[in-house]
């Protein structure tokens, strides 16, 4: 499996990254080759090995059904960009 | 005054709880170091006001009770300080100010030590060279032209330069033992879980580990004991009691084995480094540890797995960085996508922008499998690897890199090239155990090399008392002439 | 009766269609905090005041899940006669939208807490049972605001977070009416177990429909469409109705159908593609790294199994073997919980054949007519049961009864002080009785005569004369007795 241009156009509109022609050129051949490097794992044969999907070894350790966060609006408001008193602010979202 | 540069983070805190020195004329010296080397760049944002104001505060209140009494100390700017800019070295969160304090600087600070600044580091930690940050490089000490490694590249820098006694960093590849082993210091990656991720901008979610980066094995074993611990804010936080790493810390290797993985010997490794492996093999030979041939046989998978987990978590972490909530806003773009789409392609480098698309691919329908999904099968294989070596061996010796410092630029255009340098330090982020990197020597250059020791999930102790030994018989000295300041 | 039978197809010259649905329904979790964070799930606050640095996808902020969202969730699989995965795992679902903080929303794809279950549905033409295919816990996003600037939308992210279910039933449903009844029964048993509160209106409870159609006879599904968030049940028919008709409209002139994603329009009360992008699709679901995966102990399932409340299939036998209530009426009284709770409370203290018929005829008659639910009923159960053994004690007749009920609905006073007031209260004693008689029977003399003659149609008049006089107060079965007695004389 090789990457070309247009893939490489999807994936960086999935990401939502806009990318000029020159930066979508050299990007894919970046991609490519990191694509290329890392496909040295079909040489192995992993049909019966079952998935890490933890590195810790224990369960979820849940927390109490407590409201104890919140009411921050201006903390949270702060940062933004764009903000009113009450909301974030963005441009309009086209359907 | 005295000179502190020759001092280490341990002596500094002696000095202070016997009261010698003040924590104000320790700050205000470091602070000096600092205003000094502008050159070196390791700085992104430093807060003066408020450590001398701190300073003060301590001077006046004298609890010596802390870990750290007094201690000015500089972080990663990964770590979100509360009040105080914290930019991941990217342009995205240039103008960020967090309300909250990481947890990790929160317990440095409940130990007494006291804020000097926020220090340069790869953007989003992704890199090995300090060069993706989107602040400028920040230089070795060692050279003018030299790489400090990365991502933590300016917590190295301020390290080795003495801009700060002692300070952390975060590894998730390798960031922390690799601008380690390049600038002649010691630098820790914990077990995963040991160190909270709680505050700190996430680059790997599964990888990503906060430890302490120090002059020494005893400041480390000190720093990483301040900076650990339980969080139930951090759902992956290991709930166990805090270990006394510097009360524990002896140099009894006596009946130890050591074992030395034949994969980590490959092709076209300098001949120095292999000098310097096989010198820290005889010196623990000499101090009564057993040497044991081991193999490691998924090695040479690691790095291709990681490139794989690594930009996949991180297409995912690095999603929130849309301009709305906080950080940079393009101010292109007639609707909300465009908005998107101009303020992720503006506001990050090309390093994140590479990670990011190859992540999105990796996780992206029809690819899944082939990529992500049989990464973390070989990710287990690389896990059972360093797990069926556990049984047999006690710790791991290898070195920390294949290489020492590069020149800037030298490896900039070939991402696999930069890739590579994290080839011995990667494997330990995937089975998520702790290693260190201690200074070996010197190479014909004069640049330092690092070894690094690894040990099973939460055996820090063992290396830490390995690394101590090893440290007093490799005896290594920086030769360093703070051309900065001339 | 051929009215019962199952006779829900589209119709044509050509065609009898079989219209195939299935329901992703969205239950926000009673709880008093978010899935992942300490801040509140209140309905209606201030705009981004119940928002956490979690909710917000503030850097280096982490998730740490709700113990009491898990039990919610066992405890509606039990209810749903579920498989409890005693392991689970939460994944990210990754797209970018201005109420999305994160740019992925926490779910769970390929490991849900629960799997396969079922729901029982009461249809006229018999019972059928809806198959389950999973639930899992996942967070609600925020809310884009679009109508209060014409330039910008506005983002508040109150509901970022909270706790939701997604219940995703098999493509078993075959008709508007199904959907209705599984909705109810869905919604009936979430609060019947209190881990659903069922608000439509609030958003509590909303569903995704997939509709496809099919030549009835075929066995193979046909291509479907999602439509999304329909926030009504009646909606929900209409949209089903509209769209099953539109495909059937589309196949038989040689068409095929997308599998899109479509939305109800309320106004026109049909459907519409909503044109999604073909790269929309792709969430790129990965188990979230932040997460480790979730154990739940077989105690804690086996612990939640006993405390189980009765529910509504258990609820509604036991009404008909104990009560002697038939399968009609016992489903009326379960079908709610607050109805059955009403219910019970009456029958406390009253009988129970009286409390049924009231609440079934009268009671739902009023709530009907001013639409409001049993829990806010002017006539208290306690009220109720007050009526109704005036009635037993024979104190009142039901005529009398169903004006005092009037009064009680109006003015929400109780039916002891009602009847003293008034006075309404029912004329037993036969001396009384024997009086007012004997009044009428003076007065009416000639009738008498005529009675006696052979005319006996006339005891009627007679007790409607005595009913006059006493207001409708005097016990019936006394006048009655006490009249024939008179006649005779």
């Amino acid at each position: 499996m090789s990457i070309d241009k247009n893939q490489v156009k999807k994936v960086a509109k999935l990401s939502r990254i806009s990318l000029d022609d020159k930066n979508l050129e050299s990007l894919s051949n970046d991609l490519a080759s990191i694509l290329k490097f890392v496909e040295q794992l079909n040489k192995l044969d992993t049909n019966n090995v079952k998935p890490l999907n933890s590195i810790v070894d224990k369960s979820l350790e849940p927390r109490k059904d407590k409201v104890n966060d919140g009411k921050i609006k201006e903390e949270i408001l702060k940062n933004s960009p764009d903000k009113n008193e009450d909301f974030f602010v963005v441009p309009k979202v086209v359907e | 005054m005295s000179d502190l540069n020759q001092n280490t983070l341990s002596q500094i805190a002696n000095l202070i709880k016997t009261k010698k020195i003040s924590s104000l004329e320790v700050t205000k010296f470091f602070i000096k170091n600092i205003e000094k080397a502008k050159k070196l760049n390791s700085f992104i944002t430093t807060c003066f006001e408020k450590s001398l104001k701190n300073a003060k505060n301590f001077d006046s209140k004298k609890n010596y009770n802390g870990l750290l009494p007094g201690i000015p100390l500089a972080v990663k700017d990964l770590f979100c300080t509360k009040n105080i800019k914290t930019t991941a070295g990217s342009k995205i969160l240039e103008n960020f100010t967090p309300s909250y304090e990481s947890s990790v600087t929160n317990n440095l600070w409940s130990e007494g030590a006291i804020i000097l600044g926020k220090l340069n580091c790869d953007e989003f930690a992704m890199g090995s060279s300090n060069e993706t940050s989107y602040f400028g490089n920040a230089i070795n000490p060692i050279g003018k032209n030299l790489v400090p490694g990365g991502s933590s590249g300016g917590s190295a820098s301020a390290l080795a330069a003495n801009l700060t006694p002692a300070t952390i960093g975060t590894d998730t590849g390798g960031s922390i033992r690799q601008p380690a082993s390049f600038t002649g210091t010691v630098g820790l990656k914990p077990t995963y879980g040991l160190c909270s991720r709680w505050g700190i901008v996430a680059f790997a979610s599964s990888l990503d580990q906060a430890g302490p980066m120090t002059k020494n094995v005893e400041d480390c074993a000190l720093l990483l004991e301040a900076m650990s611990g339980y969080d139930p804010k951090d759902s992956t936080s290991i709930n166990k009691k805090k270990e006394q790493y510097s009360k524990n810390l002896n140099e009894n290797v006596k009946g130890l084995k050591i074992g030395i993985p034949k994969e980590y010997r490959i092709d076209n490794m300098p001949k120095e480094i292999d000098n310097i492996w096989n010198k820290g093999i005889d010196i623990l030979k000499k101090s009564g540890a057993t040497i044991v041939d081991i193999s490691l046989p998924h090695t040479n998978y690691a790095l291709p797995t990681y490139y794989i987990v690594a930009p996949a978590e991180a297409s995912s972490n690095l999603a929130r960085y849309d301009g709305v909530k906080y950080g940079y806003r393009s101010k292109k773009g007639k609707n909300l996508i465009e908005m998107y789409e101009n303020t992720r392609g503006e506001g990050f480098g090309r390093e994140v922008k590479r990670r990011v698309l190859i992540g999105t691919y990796v996780l992206s329908s029809g690819y899944y499998d082939a990529y992500y999904l049989k990464a973390q099968k070989v990710r287990k294989l690389i896990k059972n690897d360093f797990d069926e070596s556990f049984k047999k061996v006690d710790a791991i010796l290898t070195p920390s890199t294949p290489s020492s410092a590069f020149k800037f630029g030298e490896k900039t255009n070939d991402p696999i090239s930069m890739y590579l340098n994290d080839i011995f330090t990667v494997p330990v982020n995937l089975a998520g155990i702790p290693a260190i990197s201690i200074p070996g020597g010197l190479d014909s250059k004069g640049y330092p090399m690092g070894l690094q020791l690894i040990a099973k999930a939460l055996d820090e102790q063992t290396i830490l008392n390995i690394a101590l030994t090893m440290e007093k018989a490799i005896n290594f000295k920086n030769s360093i002439d703070r051309w900065w300041e001339k | 009766m051929e009215n019962d039978k199952f006779n829900y197809f589209i119709k044509t010259e050509k065609n009898n269609w079989e219209v195939i649905i299935g329901l992703e329904v969205h239950a926000q979790v009673v709880s008093d905090s978010k899935l992942f964070s300490g801040s509140s799930t209140k309905f209606g606050g201030k705009p981004n005041t119940q928002v956490s640095l979690v909710d917000s996808a503030f850097p280096g902020m982490l998730p740490v899940i709700n113990e009491y969202c898990i039990e919610q969730a066992v405890k509606t699989g039990l209810g749903l006669n579920a498989k409890i995965n005693l392991d689970s795992i939460f994944d990210r679902k990754n797209y970018f939208y201005a109420d999305l903080p994160a740019g992925y929303q926490i779910s769970q794809y390929k490991n849900p807490i629960v799997g396969e279950g079922e729901i029982n549905l009461d249809m006229p033409y018999g019972s059928k049972k809806i198959g389950i295919e999973r639930l899992h816990l996942e967070q609600d996003a925020g809310k884009s605001i679009h109508d209060l600037s014409p330039d910008n939308t506005y983002v508040d992210l109150n509901r970022s977070g909270v706790a939701l279910m997604e219940i995703v039933s098999k493509p078993d449903l075959r008709s508007p009416e199904e959907v209705n009844s599984y909705i109810k029964k869905l919604r009936s048993i979430m609060r019947y177990l209190g881990t659903c509160d069922g608000n439509m209106q609030e958003g509590s409870l909303r569903a995704d429909v997939n509709v496809s159609v099919r030549i009835k006879g075929e066995t193979k599904f046909g291509t479907r469409c999602e439509i999304k968030n329909v926030n009504s049940i009646k909606f929900m028919e209409m949209a089903i109705d509209s769209e099953a008709k539109r495909q059937v409209e589309l196949l038989e002139s040689g068409k095929s159908i997308d599998q899109e994603t479509r939305l109800f329009d309320t106004k026109k009360k049909e459907t519409r593609s909503m044109r999604l992008k073909e790269e929309a699709h792709d969430y790129r679901y990965f188990p979230d790294p932040d997460l480790l995966p979730l154990k739940i102990e077989k105690s804690f399932v086996e612990n939640l199994k006993k405390k189980l409340p009765e529910l509504p299939d258990q609820k509604k036998d036991r009404y008909i073997k104990k009560f002697n209530l038939s399968p009609y009426e016992a489903n009326v009284l379960v079908s709610e919980i607050d109805v059955s709770k009403f219910f019970e409370e009456v029958i406390k203290t009253s009988d129970i054949k009286l409390a049924k018929n009231w609440i079934i005829v009268e009671l739902f008659a009023v709530l009907n007519e001013k639409n409001i639910e049993i829990k806010k009923s002017p006539v208290t159960p306690k009220n109720l049961a007050i009526l109704i053994n005036q009635i037993s004690s024979g104190n009142i007749s039901g005529k009398i009864a169903k004006e005092v009920f009037d009064i009680m609905v109006k003015t929400g006073s109780s039916a002891d002080k009602i009847i003293e007031d008034k006075g309404l209260k029912q004329q037993s004693n036969p001396e009384e009785i024997k009086k007012i008689i004997k009044k009428v029977l003076d007065k009416h003399s000639e009738k008498v005569s005529e009675y006696k003659s052979g005319k006996v149609k006339l005891f009627g008049f007679f007790i409607g004369e005595v009913m006059k006089i006493s207001a409708g107060k005097a016990n019936p079965k006394l006048v009655n007795e006490i009249l024939k007695t008179e006649l005779k004389k």
